[in-house]
């Protein structure tokens, strides 16, 4: 997992209490508290979504939930913005096709 | 019902400083963030400012949020995050508490301090993933500590690029080049230094031309540069192919002025200050009454002159209320305007001086008029 966790300026990674995630089937360690697309990015996982009409894969550019880049289906509810929306313990999370589809919700 | 004197939306610099002036004078402050973290960009801020001492030049921009958010406490304002403004209209300020909808709200006066959003550059690949906001990086490497790439370019070269460039060494990265399609670099003399003696090159006159996926088309494998020529137009031969994962966007912000719009706020346009912005008087007043602009929702600038920004926008506020003597208000405000000028200086703050003095004078000009 990718963390910068020296930094000369803002010194060591603090401490977070563990959370899991479930991302397309797989089960992902994430930090309490921080957004779902920082704990993907420390995954490596820089697709989000894949664009309605084009099939293009999309994700991270505005970081501040305006873009839309970065949206995923999360515990059955499509088009959530990753980049300011906290990961919870449990929570289920898929990369989407397009607009997406409602489902269960959790 | 959410019973207060003003409803400030936006707790970033500008938004926090506002409340914290209104308070000091006795005024019911509210404020509305749609995170679920106040302090708006400050946080990703791990620069020391710039300017003089009043102005906060030496300390870090985290540390300054952190002494906002004291403050605003100290003074018992409220600050509700996780609450989304979405208009204000005749019958009151609409807002979604935690999920709850149409929470109404009607505050005698309102400052909007919603800040501003990093303009996209289109060249073929410009949506794939890997071709992100210079902002949005700062905000993961900075805020969040994870990296976004290992090898960035970075496009622009004002100081939102030469700074999230260095802070992209800071962070582990490595910053391949930084290009800027004016013939120089945009942004201050020290940061430029400060990534030239770490060994960035910085193209002037030069741009990004493409960004070239992987095999899979899931992410950036290279971007291509070339040079310009007098006509911004991209010389046919130069092109430069860079091994790089990361295309970082740093070519300047928008306003977000949509609740200014709703509202029925007259707009002015001024290229320089970032597109269409609420035309406003020298006490940051929109054309609709009690409503207010402060920050970068009001001419994209800086984080210092947010803040004073804020403290105008405050005391205006509180004043026009009947919270602060006249004369009192009147110096005050005198006090924070010279500040400004200070922060409005030299050969970036001139422009933008003169552009923030033309906004207020065709405010006075339409106030004329119809006064006529």
């Amino acid at each position: 997992m990718k963390r910068i966790s020296d930094h000369p300026i803002l010194g060591p990674l603090p401490e977070a209490r563990e959370v899991w995630i479930t991302v397309d089937g797989e089960r992902l360690q994430a930090r309490e508290g921080e957004p779902i697309l920082a704990a993907l990015l420390a995954h490596g996982i820089h697709v989000q979504n894949i664009s309605r009409k084009k099939k293009a894969p999309r994700g991270l550019f505005c970081g501040i939930g305006r873009c839309t880049g970065c949206v995923m289906t999360v515990d059955g509810v499509p088009n959530v913005r990753t980049c300011v929306t906290p990961v919870r313990d449990g929570m289920v999370i898929e990369t989407q096709e397009g607009l997406g589809k409602w489902g269960d919700r959790k | 019902m959410i019973d207060t004197d003003i409803l400030v939306v936006g707790a970033g610099p500008a938004g926090l400083s506002a409340a914290a002036e209104a308070a000091r004078h006795g005024a019911r402050v509210t404020v509305v963030d749609e995170n679920e973290k106040p302090g708006g960009q400050l946080f990703k801020q791990i620069h020391k400012f710039f300017g003089s001492r009043r102005h906060r030049a030496g300390v870090r921009g985290f540390d300054i949020g952190y002494a906002l958010l004291d403050e605003v406490k100290s003074l018992g304002v409220e600050v509700m995050l996780d609450t989304v403004c979405y208009g204000i209209f005749p019958e009151g300020v609409g807002l979604v508490v935690s999920g709850k909808r149409d929470v109404l709200v009607e505050p005698r006066r309102i400052v909007l301090a919603t800040g501003a959003s990093e303009n996209p550059l289109c060249f073929p690949g410009w949506t794939l993933p890997g071709v992100v906001g210079a902002g949005a990086v700062q905000t993961m490497i900075n805020v969040h500590r994870v990296p976004v790439g290992e090898r960035v370019l970075m496009v622009g070269s004002g100081n939102v690029g030469l700074i999230v460039s260095y802070q992209l060494l800071q962070s582990g990265a490595q910053v391949v080049g930084i290009v800027e399609a004016l013939p120089k670099v945009g942004g201050y003399g020290v940061h430029a230094a400060k990534v030239r003696r770490a060994g960035v090159p910085i193209y002037t006159s030069h741009t990004v031309v493409s960004a070239l996926p992987n095999s899979d088309n899931t992410r950036v494998k290279a971007a291509v540069i070339a040079r310009l020529d007098e006509n911004m137009s991209p010389i046919p031969g130069t092109e430069k192919e860079l091994d790089v994962d990361t295309i970082a966007i740093a070519v300047g912000l928008t306003p977000m002025t949509e609740l200014a719009f709703i509202a029925g706020a007259a707009f002015t346009y001024s290229g320089l200050l970032g597109g269409h912005i609420p035309l406003h008087d020298e006490d940051l007043m929109t054309t609709v009454e009690g409503l207010y602009v402060a920050g970068d929702v009001s001419g994209v600038e800086e984080a210092s002159t947010a803040l004073e920004e804020g403290r105008l926008a405050g005391v205006a506020a509180a004043a026009s209320l009947g919270k602060i003597p006249e004369v009192e208000a009147e110096e005050k405000k005198r006090e924070i305007r010279e500040s400004l000028r200070d922060l409005r200086t030299g050969p970036f703050g001139d422009a933008r001086a003169r552009a923030k003095e033309e906004i207020v004078n065709e405010m006075a000009k339409r106030r004329g008029k119809r006064s006529a």
